[in-house]
């Protein structure tokens, strides 16, 4: 067994957050103004209008979800545009032929898109103590899941970027799947407030668990028990992992 | 030890394309290697499968001694590939590009050594510079510099002065040369023939996936290479004498020129023997000149008399 190419990975990881910082207006700015514009909407147009849920204000109650949101949505573009520009210029034949294993590759990309989407994730939590006043009741239970969903989704995002092979197939999961689950995943209400029949309709959605878990690290009251969210996102994080190794041991979309 | 030692290579891929048939080749350290062979013979997919970005259906490839797949580590830390195309992000800085390479073979960052780099190719200047502000022919070098930013004891330059203009090309060749003269193992890919007659040691050529001669490129030259003799006359002789038609000597229509083509190797009094017969018929030369056959055509007769078989 070969020794840890650590250089190999600090390469990957400080090229992608080059780029990052590069584009810092589109980075970064984009989701704050689009968080900003959710408070002013929902918050406090729609939301003074609507009474408090399990004791939240609505516009308290939708931080978790807008922050699910923006961590989802963020996450698998910048895992996914990571690994599918080199493949899209033509620079992947550089990662193919260096002395790096797949772990390595994946850690290096991986690890900057999980920073990229922390460092967004605390940027939008700091916007919305600015429109709303909220006391995280589970701050540990609240990172440890930040975490995991941040490393879940952009293993995810890095999947759709090894299996996209032109720029249609890069957006089509982001937006026709993982965005209406989001919205349909209680993001902005409790499955409570639903018909019977939506409310176990949506107990098929998997980001419901992620949205109930990190609303209960804020809140202490969530749709689903803690523990089955925190099963759920373990399992999704396996799930995508066993992917990525079989991806790298197939060569698949990689190597001819 | 070889520096590259490829063995019962075979390549078929997922389309059922054959690109590699049972190729077998070793490639001694410090020399410098050209593989010749027409579109789609089998060039990109045998530099591809030694560095790593096709797999083999079958076979072995060592460099340096490790094995490429069970030690492609150590294996590929020993080689610096130059892609046939101009493969390269477009908005990084050339200096990070470089560093970015020398990262990835797992290295420190060394500032002294890939500013060198970057002087030997010309580079410096631009340094800190956008890719997409490089010409062609910058980008090229910097493809080089990249491949060059872990110092590999083996380059592979696949294709590596394409779209180059003449003046680039020969400073690319004396670049080559400096980096032999280091001890680099230099592999090279082209389709200027004129390329690999300047600069190989030895000649490969590939047709079909098949390697068909592998050989030294003077010896091959020697050996299959066609001198041809042209004797202007001073006065035009109206019929070919029976004595020099014996030598297989043409003659021209106008009778002025005789022509006769030989094997320098095979036939090594040839020339003379022709001359002596001119002496005897009294023939007074006004002029004589001798041509050796290109390694391109030798190269094109090769694939011809492949061809036929």
């Amino acid at each position: 067994m070969s020794a840890f190419n650590f250089h190999a990975v600090m390469a990957i990881y400080r090229n992608e957050m080059l780029r990052f910082f590069q584009t810092v207006g589109q980075s970064i700015a984009s989701p704050v103004v689009s968080t900003a514009l959710y408070f002013v909407v929902f918050g406090a147009a729609i939301g003074s209008r609507i009474e408090s849920i399990d004791g939240v204000s609505y516009g308290s109650f939708i931080v978790p979800g807008m922050m699910i949101l923006s961590i989802l949505t963020q996450s698998i573009s910048n895992a996914s545009f990571g690994i599918f520009f080199p493949k899209f210029t033509g620079t992947m034949y550089e990662l193919l032929s260096a002395p790096v294993s797949a772990f390595e590759i994946v850690l290096g990309f991986v690890g900057a898109a999980v920073t990229k989407s922390v460092i967004l994730g605390v940027i939008i939590l700091i916007t919305a103590y600015c429109f709303v006043d909220l006391d995280i009741q589970h701050p540990f239970v609240m990172t440890l899941f930040f975490l995991l969903t941040c490393i879940a989704f952009c293993l995810f995002g890095f999947i759709i970027g090894l299996w996209a092979t032109n720029f249609e197939r890069l957006q089509v999961i982001p937006m026709l799947v993982v965005t209406p689950l989001v919205f349909l995943g209680g993001s902005f209400y409790s499955i409570d407030m639903l018909p019977p029949l939506w409310r176990t309709v949506s107990l098929f959605n998997p980001v419901l668990y992620l949205v109930s878990g990190f609303r209960w690290s804020f809140f202490g009251t969530a749709d689903v028990d803690i523990v089955t969210s925190l099963v759920a996102i373990a399992a999704f994080l396996a799930l995508c992992m066993g992917v990525v190794v079989l991806i790298f041991r197939t060569g698949y979309n990689l190597r001819q | 030890m070889p520096a590259i030692c490829i063995e019962r290579l075979n390549k078929v891929y997922d389309n059922g394309f054959v690109a590699l048939r049972d190729v077998s080749l070793s490639i001694e350290p410090g020399e410098i290697f050209a593989l010749l062979g027409p579109n789609g013979a089998g060039k990109t997919t045998l530099i591809g499968s030694v560095c790593g970005l096709v797999r083999p259906s079958s076979g072995s490839i060592t460099v340096q001694g490790w094995d490429a797949h069970k030690h492609y580590k150590q294996a590929r830390r020993c080689v610096g590939l130059v892609p046939q195309e101009l493969h390269l992000g477009a908005f990084d800085k050339v200096i990070n590009t470089v560093r970015f390479s020398r990262g990835l073979a797992g290295l420190p960052p060394d500032a002294e050594y890939i500013d060198q780099v970057l002087r030997d190719m010309f580079l410096y200047d631009k340094r800190h510079g956008k890719v997409m502000m490089l010409s062609g022919g910058m980008k090229r070098r910097l493809l080089i510099a990249k491949a060059l930013s872990h110092k590999p004891d083996i380059l592979f330059l696949d294709e590596p002065t394409a779209g180059v203009d003449v003046d680039l090309r020969k400073a690319m060749w004396q670049q080559i040369e400096l980096l032999r003269e280091r001890g680099v193992t230099i592999v090279l890919t082209t389709h200027y023939i004129e390329e690999a007659e300047a600069m190989a040691d030895r000649v490969g050529i590939i047709n079909e996936g098949k390697l068909i001669l592998v050989q030294r490129k003077l010896e091959l030259m020697r050996k299959l290479g066609k001198h041809q003799l042209r004797i202007t006359l001073s006065r035009p002789l109206p019929s070919m004498p029976p004595e020099l038609a014996e030598h297989d000597v043409k003659r021209s229509e106008d009778g002025a020129v005789l022509t006769v083509n030989y094997n320098a190797e095979h036939q090594p009094g040839a020339v003379q023997a022709i001359l002596d017969c001119m002496h005897k018929l009294r023939l007074s030369v006004a002029d004589i000149s001798s041509k050796r056959s290109s390694l391109e055509e030798i190269f094109v007769s090769l694939l011809n008399h492949e061809g036929r078989q």
